[in-house]
């Protein structure tokens, strides 16, 4: 790994004034760390996040719960549930318990991995994400594989979502990295069903407008009969075809349906 | 380089660092405690997994300065103050839950940190737990064993 220096502000104006010129957000490290000892990013700096009180823990909010960005998985699996017990199934479910206490919600939607499952959640549930600058809708937020609608040195302070009726995230497991070969998050909502797809595309998490509307006529497994999705963007790598991941898109938002009941 | 100190094991303890020193070499190299082993260095077997203010993390993909002033525990600190092997060591050995000993280290912390959190977990819980720990030699049924035998509950059969 080149070398660098860490710094770790305890307040998150003293964070944004370190990330000013050009250094690099450090939250979990989770992702981050095996892309330096790859040499694939070299920051000057590295500004830790994980020292500042505010962008800690699950709260509820005005209209739904609000996740501070350096949460980790492990406290949203604990805290969340009684909230949002969709949600915190979903944190407990990525990687492994050593990830999960590292790992947090604004590292993994800052990276935005294409397998990665939050981006699910916080599309399908039609989250916010706050910024030390501003508010994003989650439809505005993911523009495809690794990329969002963040600037330079700007901080994923918080993620805000509203709490649906029911809702469900269907993994099926890639079982080497843990990630999601396909994931299906589906949320119930009193105005209609959100359907969001991670692992699949090569544009990365994506919503599923014929599903959504299928399930917001009748929110049943059998309403999702006969829908398919083109295999021509999927992700095609040893793990799955692009053929396989389109049928897997349809069985686990069939699951997540089955498992929001 | 700056000295960077915190707690492992329940020692005050200090050692020089650099900013991309990594937890696994700071108690490794800097500490000369090589219980904790690196298998993969790149997160995914849990052959370095140590417990940092109570919980299980990978010692390899924390950065050392990232951690100051935490208390941190390594398989150094899990035998009895007499030296004697702790119940969860103890029951990797009657179980036969290691071979070649180099995933035991993260296996025991890993372990340690599930039985802190849920003291009677059942069969496929310990399974599940213990899913970002890789052995190469034991196919895990030995590992399960033992974990249910340190909880104090029945062995599963073979
Ligand atoms: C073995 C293993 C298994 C895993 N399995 C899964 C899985 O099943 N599902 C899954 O979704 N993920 C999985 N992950 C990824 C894990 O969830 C990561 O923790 C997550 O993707 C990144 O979060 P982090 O806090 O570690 O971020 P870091 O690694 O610290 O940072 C990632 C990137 O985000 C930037 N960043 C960090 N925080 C912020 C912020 N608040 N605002 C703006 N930018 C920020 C950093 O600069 C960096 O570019 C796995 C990782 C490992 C090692
Ligand atoms: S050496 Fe840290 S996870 Fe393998
Ligand atoms: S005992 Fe050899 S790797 Fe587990």
């Amino acid at each position: 790994m080149h070398s660098f220096e860490l710094v770790k502000p305890k307040t998150l104006a003293d964070a944004v004034a370190a990330l000013a010129d050009g250094a690099q957000a450090l939250s979990g490290g989770q992702t981050l760390l095996p892309t330096m000892k790859q040499r694939l990013a070299d920051p000057g700096t590295l500004v830790s996040l994980t020292g500042i009180p505010e962008l800690q823990g699950v709260c509820q909010g005005d209209a739904g719960i609000i996740i501070g960005g350096a949460t980790p998985h492990a406290v949203v699996a604990r805290e969340a549930a009684k909230y949002y017990p969709g949600l915190a199934a979903l944190a407990g479910q990525i990687g492994d318990p050593a990830v999960r206490n590292r790992g947090t919600i604004g590292g993994s939607i800052a990276n935005n991995d294409p397998s990665a499952c939050y981006p699910a959640a916080v599309l399908g549930s039609g989250a916010t994400i706050v910024t030390n600058t501003r508010e994003i809708a989650a439809d505005d937020y993911f523009l495809g594989m690794f990329e969002t609608a963040l600037e330079e040195g700007e901080i994923v302070t918080a993620v805000k979502f509203p709490v649906p009726q029911k809702a469900a995230y269907a993994k099926f497991v890639q079982p080497a990295s843990r990630f999601a070969l396909v994931g299906a998050f589906v949320a119930q909502f009193a105005d209609g069903v959100r359907v969001a797809i991670t692992g699949a595309s090569n544009n990365g998490v994506f919503r599923w407008p014929e599903a959504e509307a299928a399930l917001s006529a009748s929110f049943t497994p059998e309403a999702l009969k006969g829908l398919t999705l083109p295999a021509d963007d999927m992700i095609a790598d040893l793990h799955g075809s692009a053929e396989y991941r389109a049928h897997l898109c349809g069985v686990m938002t069939k699951r997540a349906v089955m498992a929001a009941g | 380089m700056t000295k960077t100190s915190m707690t492992v094991n329940g020692k005050a303890v200090s050692a020089e660092t650099e900013g991309r020193t990594l937890l696994s070499a700071y108690l490794r190299e800097g500490l000369g405690l090589t219980g904790t082993h690196i298998g993969c260095d790149t997160s995914q077997c849990g052959a370095c997994v140590v417990h940092v203010d109570g919980k299980a993390v990978k010692s390899c993909s924390v950065f050392a300065q990232d951690v100051e002033g935490a208390d941190v525990t390594t398989i150094e600190g899990m035998a009895n103050a007499d030296g004697s092997l702790g119940t969860i060591q103890q029951a990797f050995q009657d179980h036969h839950g290691l071979q070649c000993g180099f995933c035991t280290p993260g296996m025991v912390m890993s372990s340690a940190a599930l039985l802190a959190e849920n003291p009677t977990p059942t069969e496929a819980e310990v399974r599940h737990y213990l899913e970002g720990n890789i052995c190469r030699c034991t196919g895990y049924h030995n590992i399960v064993k033992a974990v249910m035998a340190a909880s104090g509950q029945a062995v599963p059969a073979e």
